[in-house]
């Protein structure tokens, strides 16, 4: 006889590890199984009315011949003047976290926190602030272009501040005493060294940062932005429309038509971006490097 | 070339180098020595201010270099770092092209001459030009590690320093790199003052010509303070020291 | 140092006085430095706007309308010519909806944590957390039309509960079409907090004889508390500032109602339909927005503080 003490636990125990396991495994699988279902259902509604004149047609009254046109150019044009705004200012106040702040001053934690929390801040907050301050209020812009970028500018300002410090974060120090032992100042150590390196991942931060103003929609609904427009943007000064101001437009009529119009509105909006994160992947493994 | 006195150095309160009295003198090779954590990658970083770099640090004492202070209030530590270069304990070359580690310092140095010649004639002194010469636009991360530390020490040089300091310059090699390091440090010594760390003696033995011996001393907090023990001629450090301490390091009886 | 040696090094060039001086002034150093910082405490400058918009019309608000008003009557009609002010319907409203949004990812986002961190191995690790995060990139305004289109009509048809079954306009579809979307920033948190949990203290629970059970829910679970509750507050944050699912799919009537089939109408939802409505700037109506905006930033901004303390404490200890 063998002796039982090195037998497998009692069959009682061995149900219940199994079971979690499974619980834990459908877990995940619920959210997988939603993403699943949902694609699949905006693909099949909205493919009726994929086609040309969804990119060709300005908006109508008539769901037969409404398209997207003024808010596919609205998003290229809002996202693309936030991303300019956004970028650079983002990367600034990453660099000064980095390399310059001393963390044990109560300005620079101040800071940090402040972002944080900033990150956090519900989008329709960010609506109120371009509401009162930018597009009517001291500014008083209108509901225009600049307006509905800055706007998303403040609103992913904190993404892409967080991501750059990482990318800044992960550039070796013996990267910065190489090049401060050949007499190079602190900005020639960052300008010429440690922002090259820090790049790739930059980039990929920005394109995620940016493919999340590209989705938002509360904000700009706020500025006053439910509007119907028949015209391309063509100024900073010009009234837009955006994808998701069109779709949610479109889901709150009560014909079916427009349903499958929104539908198919929602399938370009993802397929933007899809392929802004499959480009931000593609940057990250070609060009990150594994110090 | 330096005048060491009374050198002192703390990371906040706890002092990481204690009363450091010493001369090194110009085109020579000066071997810094002993056992790890007493303070001599410490101390050389002293000398050109690289230790500025770390916040809460602070120096007590005095170090002179060509007579000046080089702690000034008017001294601009990257000046001083231009005269007085480092390589480093690993192999650091730029994310970059060969061409670009070595055009970097003069670049941001503001060096006139003609970039390809400079890059040349570094890379020649540093021994690695005939075996890079056809590949100067490959990334430096496809030399191997030797070759990676003499690109290092052409980077360094193409800067044209007065002193070059190394901080265990090849404890990150194999045997034949670091035969060929040592080599090209004697050559090199004919231009420049060489300070260099190194945990190896023999390393010591074979090419400087004057070693400095540095240890522990604990306090009664377990604290270790780095204390500079004798500096000498190299033969006499190795063949006759005058403190029982640095006979018992080099004939392996320490600790 | 003597003089022979000086003449050794014709590079050197200066005399020995300003031999160690910048060869120009670095003006060019402080001045991108203090851009930088500029743009560090641009941050500074969006909250001190943010707050700043929303206090002066809130003010104002409050001079016109009593507090006590605000905060204890039942019905909220701001809008109308018989304007009533009771913001308790729409705190019903939000607080409905969170509740069943956190039903859905407090659990499930945890399970799916437990098991990136513990039980998967890597390289399936490194496939399902991507695809997890694919959730939280999806836009709100596609959860909010396939709550309304997809899950509401499914409930509808398969409603088995007691009650009656949801109506077009609810806020469990809201709510559960949300739950999914933080689903992934519960799982993703969470998971942080227990991989940083040390190796060790798990090896010491299986050298006690241990399964991996046991180990996951006694002792890492436990270790990395105050990350994970760190991970639900920022949840709660969230649902409660979610708009465009509950402005869809949840409808836009105030209704002081705990039931969840009920259609409703939240803080947020309110604030986006009152911006449709286009108020005129300095009207009541106009006011409401930032006295209800109010109201929601206090909130999340507390909770998001709450949750970032929990963090840095966790990080204390392990990091």
């Amino acid at each position: 006889m063998t002796s039982p003490v090195l037998e497998r636990r009692s069959g009682a125990d061995r149900i219940k590890g199994r079971a979690f396991h499974l619980f834990l495994l459908s877990c995940l699988g619920l959210g997988l199984v939603c993403l699943v279902v949902l694609l699949v259902q905006v693909v099949t509604k909205g493919l009726p009315r994929l086609n040309i004149d969804l990119f060709r047609e300005f908006p109508s009254s008539s769901p037969r011949r409404a398209g997207a046109r003024s808010a596919i150019f609205g998003t290229i044009w809002v996202v693309g003047i936030c991303g300019l705004l956004v970028v650079p200012v983002g990367v600034a106040a990453a660099l000064y976290l980095e390399e310059y702040a001393d963390t044990t001053r109560w300005y620079n934690r101040l800071i940090e926190v402040n972002i944080q929390n900033l990150a956090a801040v519900p989008s329709i907050v960010y609506g109120i602030l371009g509401l009162g301050f930018l597009s009517r209020g001291p500014l008083n812009l209108g509901f225009v272009v600049l307006a509905g970028s800055l706007t998303l500018a403040l609103l992913v300002l904190p993404i892409v501040i967080i991501t750059s410090r990482e990318a800044i974060r992960a550039v070796p120090n013996s990267i910065r005493l190489g090049a401060y032992a050949l007499g190079a100042t602190q900005w020639q150590t960052i300008r010429r060294q440690v922002l090259p390196s820090a790049v790739p991942g930059i980039a990929t931060g920005s394109i995620l940062a940016l493919s999340r103003a590209i989705g938002e929609a509360a904000p700009l609904i706020l500025l006053g932005g439910l509007t119907f427009l028949t015209f391309n943007p063509t100024g900073l000064d010009s009234p837009f429309t955006v994808l998701p101001i069109q779709i949610f437009n479109w889901i709150s009529r009560p014909q079916e038509e427009f349903r499958v119009l929104a539908a198919a509105a929602i399938v370009v909006l993802l397929a933007i971006l899809i392929s802004m994160n499959a480009f931000a992947i593609f940057v990250r493994n070609r060009y990150e490097r594994r110090w | 070339m330096f005048r060491i006195t009374a050198l002192d150095f703390y990371y906040g309160d706890f002092r990481a180098v204690r009363d450091v009295n010493v001369d090194i003198s110009g085109n020579e090779i000066s071997a810094v020595i002993g056992p790890s954590g007493c303070g001599k990658s410490t101390f050389i970083r002293c000398l050109n201010r690289m230790n500025d770099l770390i916040p809460g640090t602070r120096v007590g004492g005095r170090i002179e270099y060509h007579g000046q202070d080089l702690y000034g209030s008017n001294v601009d530590p990257i000046e001083v770092r231009r005269r007085i270069g480092m390589v480093f304990q690993k192999p650091n070359p730029f994310p970059k092209s060969i061409y670009d580690n070595v055009a970097f310092g003069p670049k941001v140095n503001g060096i006139k001459q003609n970039m390809d010649d400079l890059v040349e004639e570094s890379l020649q002194r540093a021994a690695l030009w005939d075996e890079v010469k056809d590949k100067l636009k490959q990334s430096a991360f496809s030399l191997s590690g030797g070759q990676q530390q003499r690109l290092c020490i052409a980077r360094c040089i193409a800067v044209r320093p007065d002193v070059i300091l190394m901080d265990e310059p090849c404890s990150a090699l194999d045997p034949l790199a670091t035969n060929r390091i040592e080599e090209l440090m004697i050559e090199l010594k004919r231009e420049f003052t060489i300070v260099i760390v190194t945990h190896n003696m023999q390393q010591a033995a074979r090419v400087s010509d004057r070693t400095a011996f540095f240890t522990t001393e604990v306090n009664d907090q377990a604290q270790r303070t780095g204390i500079l023990v004798e500096v000498d001629r190299t033969e006499k450090i190795f063949t006759a020291p005058s403190d029982q301490r640095t006979e018992d390091y080099i004939t392996g009886r320490f600790g | 140092m003597t003089a022979p040696e000086l003449a050794a090094s014709p590079d050197l060039g200066l005399g020995s006085q300003s031999l160690l001086q910048a060869s120009r002034p670095r003006y060019s150093e402080q001045v991108i430095k203090s851009v930088l910082a500029l743009c560090g405490f641009l941050s500074i400058g969006t909250t001190v706007a943010i707050i700043g918009s929303l206090a002066v019309p809130t003010v104002e608000f409050f001079s016109e309308v009593s507090v006590v008003e605000f905060f204890t009557t039942r019905e909220w009609a701001p809008l109308f010519a018989d304007a009533k002010f009771g913001v308790l319907p729409l705190v019903t409203g939000t607080l409905v909806t969170t509740l069943v949004a956190l039903a859905v990812c407090i659990p499930f986002g945890l399970g799916a944590a437990i098991y990136l961190s513990e039980y998967a191995q890597r390289r399936r690790r490194a496939i399902l957390k991507p695809l997890l995060e694919i959730l939280a990139g999806i836009p709100t305004v596609v959860y909010g039309f396939f709550a309304l289109t997809f899950v509401t009509p499914l409930l509808r048809d398969v409603w088995f509960l007691p009650g009656e079954a949801p109506t077009v306009f609810n806020a469990l579809s809201a709510g559960l079409v949300m739950g999914v979307m933080i689903l992934p920033t519960v799982a993703s948190l969470s998971e942080d907090a227990m991989t940083a949990v040390p190796q060790s203290l798990r090896q010491g629970a299986y050298g006690l004889g241990s399964n991996k059970m046991q180990v996951s829910t006694r002792v890492v679970l436990p270790a990395a508390l105050s990350g994970i509750v760190a991970a639900f507050v920022l949840a709660i944050s969230r649902a409660m500032g979610e708009t465009m699912i509950v402005l869809i799919a949840a409808g836009g009537t105030p209704n002081l109602s705990l039931n969840p089939a009920e259609g409703m109408q939240t803080l947020t939802a309110f604030i986006a339909a009152a911006g449709i409505g286009d108020q005129p700037t300095g009207s009541t109506g106009y006011k409401t927005i930032f006295a209800v905006g109010s109201t929601l930033f206090a909130v999340t901004f507390v909770l998001n503080f709450l949750s970032i303390r929990l963090v840095r404490r966790f990080r204390e200890v392990y990091e």
